[in-house]
């Protein structure tokens, strides 16, 4: 075992103690994380005076290595720990600087893209889709242009019935110039029709689409417009449920605290007719009563078109205008708004 | 109808309730409340007067009479008045000093013209009771003594309700249908009016009618003897008539619009005198015409039905009189001819349209009068003319045809309880039909179950099947007793594919910056000249509105476009410069050989040979989304700036509509008007054309007043194949190798189409293709360009190497090379 004459061995404790305030005080000198780097290798490097001791180790006998092991270790361990602290000072200095320098006014707009809105109108038709669907119902689609058998006849419109007349029927003419036969639809009723030709019993079937009458526009008509139709029809159906119907579809688009109430009416294609009026908290100028479309028991006539035998089955029919429907729920004063076509309607609906 | 509650109650056993609850309980019969009519707002002293002297004075601007008017029993007041249609002995409405007219008209003593006036002479229009201001009210004789008070007597206090009346109940088109509905409403006992009129046998005719037509099924004539046509009608029925809404005119037409109110059978009545030879009722030969009693000269249709006599026609039938056989006032006495007849519906609903002529009359005979009524309502009517005008009844009546015989209806006892979802007390059924007017007798089914054999009253000819019995039971028991209860449908199968893509198309659409909008489908023919469409192009083949709205709109639209660049341009009119919209919509497209359409009975299901030809007879209605947009489709910014817009958006657009259906469209160059020649693409599917893209021709911009370099797309979405079974990718996680290569082509080879050659050389390693840059210039020669593509090679199951990245590319550039004579640019 050689005893070194050098002015101090490395492992001597206060060797180690001299190193360890070096290094903490070259670290603290330094500036900013560039400097720290650059100072770094001199106290934590290869060649630093810590990472040398450690070399000297080997030359020791066994007891006094172990010894001299941890005190290299705990003295490198300290000059790491200055090393760490002060580059997290140093860190936390330049994050606080650059972001404050790299702050922008977020207020400004990214409106860089145009914004799209669907229809209002598309929107509810597929809230009213959604709602019957949740219900077990199908939705059923069918043509603008409609033939009038199924528009009118099969609805138990007699041919000179007043009410045909009442519909305000756009007539209109083939290539061959045929008329009468063809028309745009009155009402969704004929999708009904459709319905009951075309799929097997039961049917639950709501119908949205778009319909047509000769009313010129104004603030509440517009010949062209939008309903939508339902129609049960199955063994043992009555009119409490279509109540109950109603009821639901009204807590739907209403809130659970809305209610129907039938008024009788007529209808051709019903029998009896009523004209439900429901009740919600929310509407415009207070909670209270609107009328809300038409409905009823599906007229025998129409089932018997059909094909339909009503002494088996017997079903409930109801409609609503999606336009009225739509200004009464959220307050739009003039239909004209729904049809023109102005983009800053649609936008405020979103989609 | 108009009717005011005092009549109405003459028919109901108890006092009506207030108007609001009188109105609530039509509501819940079924009529809807139009209109309630407060009587006019007047305090009195409002009294009847008698005009005792008139002195005109003189001198003055115009004239005016200075009156002594009795008031009272003891009572007579000086009054000035400026109405000259009423001569001493005559009945007046006199307003007192401290009266109050309806608008806050206070009346008082004031001087004037030299005398002090101590009230007014008053007319209906002042009264508030009827817009006649051309004279003051002059009451008929006998309407009451000087100084009553005209409140009451003038029917001043009385409410009126104005009552629509579905077209079913044809019946309450008269006070004694509406009676009996409230009545029943409000559980009150109601009296006929019908049957308090002593109807006597009769054998002999009163005129020989003759039924040529099955149009009229009854006809019933009444003849009174010298009537005074100049005799007014009493005030009592003047005042009823005026708050129906009708205005009085003379004795004859007031009593005959009287019974038609009262009763709703609608009434004519002919100067005797004037008629010539028998009345025959027919339909009108070819080219006759006929004055009718509004001074009109008509050419009748073959379909008309008349009442004529040896002249010729003396009245369209149940819809308006003719002018030769009219009453007038000026002679003496004269013998009145009172018709009341029955006519078909249909037939009386097409004349009032064919001659734009919906009188009082039609409208209750196309919706069908009780056929028991006319002999009742003309001998009605010939009471009240003798009551007011005189003269005698002669002795016979005429009343050819008959009335239709009425079916019994049977029902099972518990039909309606089975419909109403509603366990009724029983007798119910038989209590409300028994009230509607049915004779009602109880069955016992074939099954052994109880039933009711309904004979409905003449009057409810739409009493026709159980299910019409049922409502009546129903609406009478009252529709707030039926409970609530939600069916259970059976388990459903959600939306649609063609639903759900539909949804997706729109909301993929508004995602990207497009807004919604619905366009009306009415097209002007002069678009398709404005588009540059050729003569025989399809699009010009439309189908016609026949009663369009807009006379220069009436085709229905093949393209969604016209409708979306109206909308452009009111957005732009409105100051949005930056807009593009959207929407999805069906267009109709007529059948080169249209098959006629058939109209199948409604008895019974139509066969499917039936359906089937409807369906084909229909035009073609594909569903179609449609484009368009102009403006800049970035904004500028604090960025930078902004991009207009360009043919590529609308490309983008179709090709974001066709991704949304679950479908790539290729791109293909194409022309078609109303596309700019150069930049117009067609949208496949494979090789089939489902729609266009690209800018607007110029001068379809220019003729339409859009927007420079507006553009627009539209695809038919209904030629988009569903495929629910799209087939998963395998995705690779190994590394893929990125080539670049640049091919100088012929400048007309599209980018799309080398590509696609790329694409069939690359083999199974080419993952992805994707054009970076395009050139043209000196380098790559006249006529030519350079497309430089990045190429992405990746392996299933490995690393790929290098080698085999640029084997790949060899084989892909190989295949462009020698189908589009493209050279690789060193």
């Amino acid at each position: 075992m050689t005893e070194s004459t050098d002015v101090m061995n490395p492992l001597h404790p206060d060797a180690l103690a001299a190193a360890v305030t070096a290094a903490r005080a070259a670290f603290d000198g330094a500036a900013d994380l560039a400097a720290l780097a650059e100072v770094k290798p001199a106290h934590l490097g290869d060649k630093a005076p810590l990472l040398l001791a450690r070399r000297e180790l080997g030359s020791l006998p066994g007891p006094e290595r172990a010894d001299a092991g941890k005190r290299v270790n705990a003295a490198r361990q300290e000059a790491q720990e200055a090393f760490d602290a002060r580059r997290e000072v140093l860190a936390a200095e330049r994050d606080a600087r650059v972001l404050a320098e790299e702050a922008v006014d977020v207020t400004l707009p990214w409106d860089r893209t145009p914004r799209g809105a669907r229809h209002p109108l598309t929107q509810i038709s597929e809230r009213i889709a959604d709602v019957f669907v949740g219900m077990g119902w199908e939705v059923a689609e069918g043509p603008e242009v409609e033939s009038s058998w199924l528009n009118f006849d099969a609805l138990n419109f007699g041919k000179d019935h007043p009410a045909r007349s009442m519909q305000d029927t756009f007539y209109l003419a083939d290539l061959e110039g045929n008329d009468e036969n063809l028309v745009l639809r009155t009402h969704t009723s004929p999708v009904q029709i459709r319905a009951l030709l075309g799929r097997d019993l039961p049917v639950y079937v709501v119908c949205p689409g778009r319909t047509f009458r000769t009313d010129a526009l104004d603030a509440t008509h517009t010949p062209v417009f939008h309903q939508v139709e339902g129609i049960a029809i199955d063994k043992g159906l009555t009119m409490a449920h279509l109540k109950g119907t109603l009821d639901a579809f009204a807590a739907a688009m209403f809130g659970p605290e809305s209610k129907i109430r039938l008024r009788p009416s007529y209808f051709p294609f019903t029998e009896p007719s009523a004209e439900p009026d429901v009740w919600f908290p929310e509407k415009k100028g207070g909670a209270g009563w609107v009328e809300w479309g038409g409905c009823g028991m599906v007229h025998p006539n129409v089932l018997r078109a059909c094909g339909v035998d009503p002494e088996v089955y017997s079903g409930f029919a109801f409609g609503m205008g999606l336009e009225r429907t739509l200004m009464f729920r959220n307050g739009i004063p003039d239909m004209r708004d729904m049809v023109e076509g102005d983009v800053r309607f649609s936008q405020s609906f979103g989609i | 109808m108009r009717v005011p509650l005092s009549w109405l109650s003459e028919h109901v056993a108890g006092d009506l309730p207030t108007p609001e609850e009188t109105g609530d309980a039509f509501v819940r019969v079924g009529f809807e409340i139009e209109e309630v009519i407060e009587p006019p707002s007047i305090t009195g002293p409002i009294v009847v007067g008698l005009v005792r002297e008139i002195e005109e004075l003189t001198g003055l601007k115009k004239p005016i009479r200075w009156c002594q008017v009795q008031v009272g029993p003891d009572q007579t007041n000086g009054i000035i008045c400026g109405a000259r249609n009423f001569a001493v002995g005559d009945l007046v409405v006199v307003s007192l000093p401290g009266a109050v007219l309806p608008g806050g008209f206070a009346i008082s003593a004031r001087k004037t013209y030299g005398h002090t006036s101590d009230g007014m002479i008053a007319s209906s229009k002042e009264l508030g009771i009827g817009a006649d201001h051309a004279g003051i009210l002059v009451l008929p004789p006998g309407t009451g003594e000087p100084g009553d008070d005209a409140m009451p007597l003038l029917g001043l206090d009385d409410t009126v309700l104005d009552i629509n009346v579905n077209p079913d109940r044809g019946y309450c088109f008269s006070v004694r249908g509406l009676a009996r509905e409230i009545a029943t409403a409000l559980g009150d006992d109601y009296t006929d009016p019908a049957a308090r009129v002593p109807v006597t046998e009769s054998l002999e005719a009163a005129w020989p009618v003759t039924l040529d037509d099955p149009g009229c099924l009854r006809f019933v004539a009444r003849r009174v003897d010298g009537v005074d046509p100049a005799a007014p009608a009493p005030w009592w029925m003047q005042r009823r008539l005026l708050a129906a809404g009708m205005r009085p005119i003379s004795l004859v037409v007031d009593v005959t619009n009287y019974v038609m109110l009262e009763l709703g059978q609608p009434l004519h009545a002919y100067d005797a005198g004037k008629l010539k030879g028998d009345i025959v009722v027919r339909r009108a030969a070819k080219g006759e015409k006929l004055t009718t009693l509004d001074d009109a000269e008509r050419s009748l249709d073959p379909d008309d039905l008349l009442i004529s006599d040896d002249s010729g026609p003396i009245g369209l039938a149940g819809v308006m009189g003719g002018a030769s056989t009219e009453i007038s006032a000026g002679e003496g006495p004269i013998d009145v001819l009172i018709e009341a007849a029955h006519f078909e519906p249909a037939v009386i609903a097409r004349a009032a349209r064919r001659h734009k002529l919906p009188s009082e009359a039609s409208k209750r005979f196309e919706r069908t009068v009780d056929p028991q009524l006319p002999p009742v309502a003309a001998e009605r009517a010939a009471l009240l003319l003798v009551e007011h005008g005189g003269g005698t009844i002669a002795a016979g009546r005429t009343d050819a045809g008959a009335a239709p015989a009425i079916a019994p209806v049977r029902m099972p006892l518990d039909l309606p309880d089975r419909v109403a979802g509603v366990k009724y007390k029983p007798g119910a059924t038989v209590t409300r039909l028994t009230q509607v007017g049915c004779t009602v007798e109880l069955a016992t089914g074939d099954d052994g179950r109880g039933g009711v054999v309904a004979t409905p009253p003449s009057w409810r000819p739409d009493l026709l099947q159980p299910a019409d019995l049922v409502e009546e039971v129903l609406r009478l028991e009252g529709f707030d007793v039926i409970p609530s209860v939600l069916p259970s449908a059976p388990s459903g199968h959600g939306l649609t594919p063609t639903q759900l893509r539909r949804r997706a198309v729109s909301r993929s659409l508004a995602e990207n910056g497009y807004v919604e909008v619905l366009p009306f489908p009415f097209v002007d023919a002069r678009t398709w000249d404005a588009f540059g469409l050729p003569a025989d192009d399809v699009r010009r083949r439309t189908v016609r509105v026949l009663n369009p709205l807009d006379a220069e709109r009436a085709e229905l639209a093949t393209t969604l476009l016209p409708g979306l660049l109206d909308m452009l341009a009111r957005n732009r009119s409105r100051g949005l410069t930056d807009v593009a919209l959207y929407t999805l919509g069906q267009v109709v497209l007529p059948h080169r050989n249209p098959v006629p359409m058939p109209e199948p009975g409604v008895d019974s299901r139509p066969t499917d040979a039936e359906i089937a030809q409807i369906e084909a007879a229909l035009p073609a209605q594909p569903l179609h989304v449609g484009a368009v947009l102009a403006g800049a489709r970035e904004a500028r910014g604090w960025w930078g700036a902004g991009r207009a817009v360009s043919w590529a958006d609308a490309v983008d657009a179709a090709l974001l509509a066709g991704r949304a259906a679950g479908v790539e469209l290729r791109v293909e160059k194409a022309e078609l008007a109303p596309w700019h020649p150069g930049r117009c693409a067609s949208l496949r599917v494979g090789d089939f054309p489902v729609g266009h893209a690209g800018e607007l021709h110029p001068k379809v911009v220019e003729a339409l007043g859009l927007p420079a370099r507006t553009c627009a797309m539209e695809i038919d979405l209904d030629m988009l194949p569903l495929d629910e079974s799209r087939p998963a990718p395998r995705i690779s996680p190994y590394p893929p190798i990125a080539v670049d290569v640049a091919l100088v082509a012929a400048d007309d080879v599209p980018v799309a189409t080398l590509a696609d050659a790329l694409v069939d050389g690359g083999g199974e390693l080419l993952e992805d293709v994707r054009l970076f840059d395009v050139y043209a210039g000196e380098q790559v020669g006249e006529g030519k360009r350079s497309l430089a593509y990045t190429l992405r090679f990746r392996a299933p199951d490995r690393t790929l190497t290098h080698e085999e990245a640029n084997a790949a590319r060899d084989a892909a550039v190989a295949v462009a090379v020698d189908r589009h004579q493209a050279a690789l640019r060193a």
